[in-house]
């Protein structure tokens, strides 16, 4: 028996799930279709248009698939100004969470609008998408929107 | 549906950090004083225990399982739990009940907050593909809510201020409160915006502790001789995931309960609310149709102190305690979960 060092039983571990998730057929062609930096949406059964994509219908519970490809540009419908950005928040300069109406949708989105201050917001603005440099189907290739 | 009694309940004080205390030492004594107020002697005088807390505020899987510690569990009881407020572990017990499996309930609830960043951790209850990744922390999500209220023109600035000033004057009264005082609308008005249109004073504290209930059937509460209040309509309700796809000015579901829970059916003397943000104390007021008659948030309401995953039950606790002392006849207590009050619970209590 060996007089130096005593033998120790290690083993790596990586605390996380080792498993990854199918995101589904709604929400996967909704992010499939962010990575090509292209908006999709789709109808619910009241005909209003949803983006992000609704699995379901939030009153009705159906299944939906009625896919509709939308542009760029949306309108702030409800906002808040962050002044000072928490440690996980995406941006570390003041910025706003809006709710925003892509145009050609009916119920709003929530992102991040990067509008500078808090005076450059305002209910009802227009504002544009700005896209992540590197897109990977995450919500995140959505870097936010800006004021037209 | 066989009626059942509150017949203690048992609060720590709310506390902004609760210091080396773990939950365990946050449990036992209210645990403690809700089966001696009982006249009960240990967990194993009750049929059924279930509690209400979230392993997220924790940060460890199954965290919820030394909580049992807390009781002497020993030899083995009955027990549940649920990762919600304790008021739907009181839900939980309240079933039990009802199906005959058991004829009185501990419910307890605790959560020590303070050491991580609260608005923050609660993002991750939203949807992991469209929200969560963006870490939309509970003030801003509330505070989109109030803008559209002030948008809509459905609220002021100074209806919000008055909520607080109400909510501050009434903890000066409860020797738990972990914020209260004297203040004016004026004086609050002149405060700078937190996460605008929110001033901090809007928000409800983070606050450390623990609650308990003891529940059981109208005959074992008569058996036992303390005075009880009696649960004679409960009921809850949700919404969407989708914020977009609610109406956030008004609470559906609240009204929803309500409706079930039977709180036209009498006059309301009070009212407890968890209303973690001023303009949702304005909301549910509406969607629960108080009228002036009714007195809401004696205690000060959460606003005044908010013990995560206790503060539903807590709001229960405050109108069945209020009865049992002879204050009021019948009262309403509304616990909520979630975003923007996506699900809420409304119960109605009455003096026997």
């Amino acid at each position: 028996m060996s007089q130096t060092s005593p033998d120790v039983l290690s083993q790596r571990f990586e605390l996380g799930f080792t498993y990854t998730r199918s995101t589904g057929p709604v929400v996967g062609h909704f992010l499939t279709a962010l990575k090509n930096k292209q908006l999709v949406g789709n109808r619910g059964s009241d005909g209003r248009v949803y983006v992000p994509p609704a699995e379901y219908d939030p009153v009705t519970a159906e299944a939906l698939q009625d896919y509709v490809e939308l542009g760029d540009t949306g309108i702030v419908q409800s906002w808040v100004w962050v002044n000072e950005p928490r440690a996980k928040h995406l941006m570390d300069k003041p910025f706003a969470f809006a709710q925003v109406v892509i145009d050609g949708a009916d119920v709003p989105m929530l992102h991040m609008v990067d509008a500078g201050s808090e005076s450059a917001m305002s209910t009802g603005m227009p504002v544009k998408l700005r896209w992540a440099e590197t897109t990977r189907g995450h919500i995140t290739d959505i870097a936010c929107f800006e004021p037209v | 549906m066989r009626d059942v009694a509150v017949i203690s309940w048992a609060q720590s004080p709310m506390v902004g950090d609760a210091g080396a205390l773990n939950e365990v030492e946050l449990i036992m004594p209210v645990v403690q004083k809700a089966l001696a107020d009982a006249g009960l002697e240990s967990v194993q005088d009750v049929d059924f225990t279930c509690s209400g807390s979230c392993d997220y505020l924790q940060g460890a899987s199954f965290a919820f399982v030394s909580g049992v510690d807390a009781l002497g569990a020993v030899p083995p009881i009955k027990e549940s739990h649920v990762e919600m407020d304790a008021a739907w572990a009181l839900y939980e017990a309240w079933l039990k009940i009802q199906m005959g499996q058991a004829d009185s309930a501990l419910v307890y609830g605790f959560a020590k907050s303070s050491p991580g960043d609260l608005p923050s951790v609660l993002s991750l209850q939203l949807d992991p593909y469209y929200l969560a990744p963006l870490w939309p922390d509970s003030i801003s999500l509330a505070g989109l809510q109030a803008r559209a209220m002030l948008d809509a023109g459905v609220i002021s600035e100074t209806d919000m201020a008055e909520v607080v000033v109400r909510s501050r004057g009434n903890a000066r009264n409860n020797a738990n409160a972990q914020l209260a005082g004297d203040v004016t609308i004026d004086e609050l008005l002149a405060q700078p915006m937190y996460v605008s249109p929110l001033r901090k004073h809007d928000c409800c504290p983070v606050s450390d502790g623990a609650s308990a209930m003891v529940i059981c059937t109208v005959e074992k509460a008569r058996a036992l001789g303390h005075p009880y209040a009696v649960i004679k309509g409960i009921d809850h309700r949700i919404e969407s995931n989708n914020l977009g796809a609610r109406d956030l000015t008004r609470s559906v579901s609240t009204e929803q309960a309500a409706a079930a829970a039977g709180v036209a059916q009498g006059p309301v003397d009070i009212a407890e609310l968890h209303a973690p943000f001023s303009h949702q104390e304005i909301i549910l007021e509406r969607a629960l149709g108080l009228s002036e008659d009714t007195r809401v948030n004696l205690s000060g309401g959460v606003l005044a102190g908010n013990l995560m995953m206790a503060a539903g039950l807590d709001r229960i606790g405050e109108v069945a305690m209020r009865i049992c002392a002879g204050e009021a006849g019948r009262g309403v207590a509304h616990a909520t979960s979630g975003a923007c009050l996506q699900q809420n619970m409304v119960v109605v209590l009455e003096a026997e």
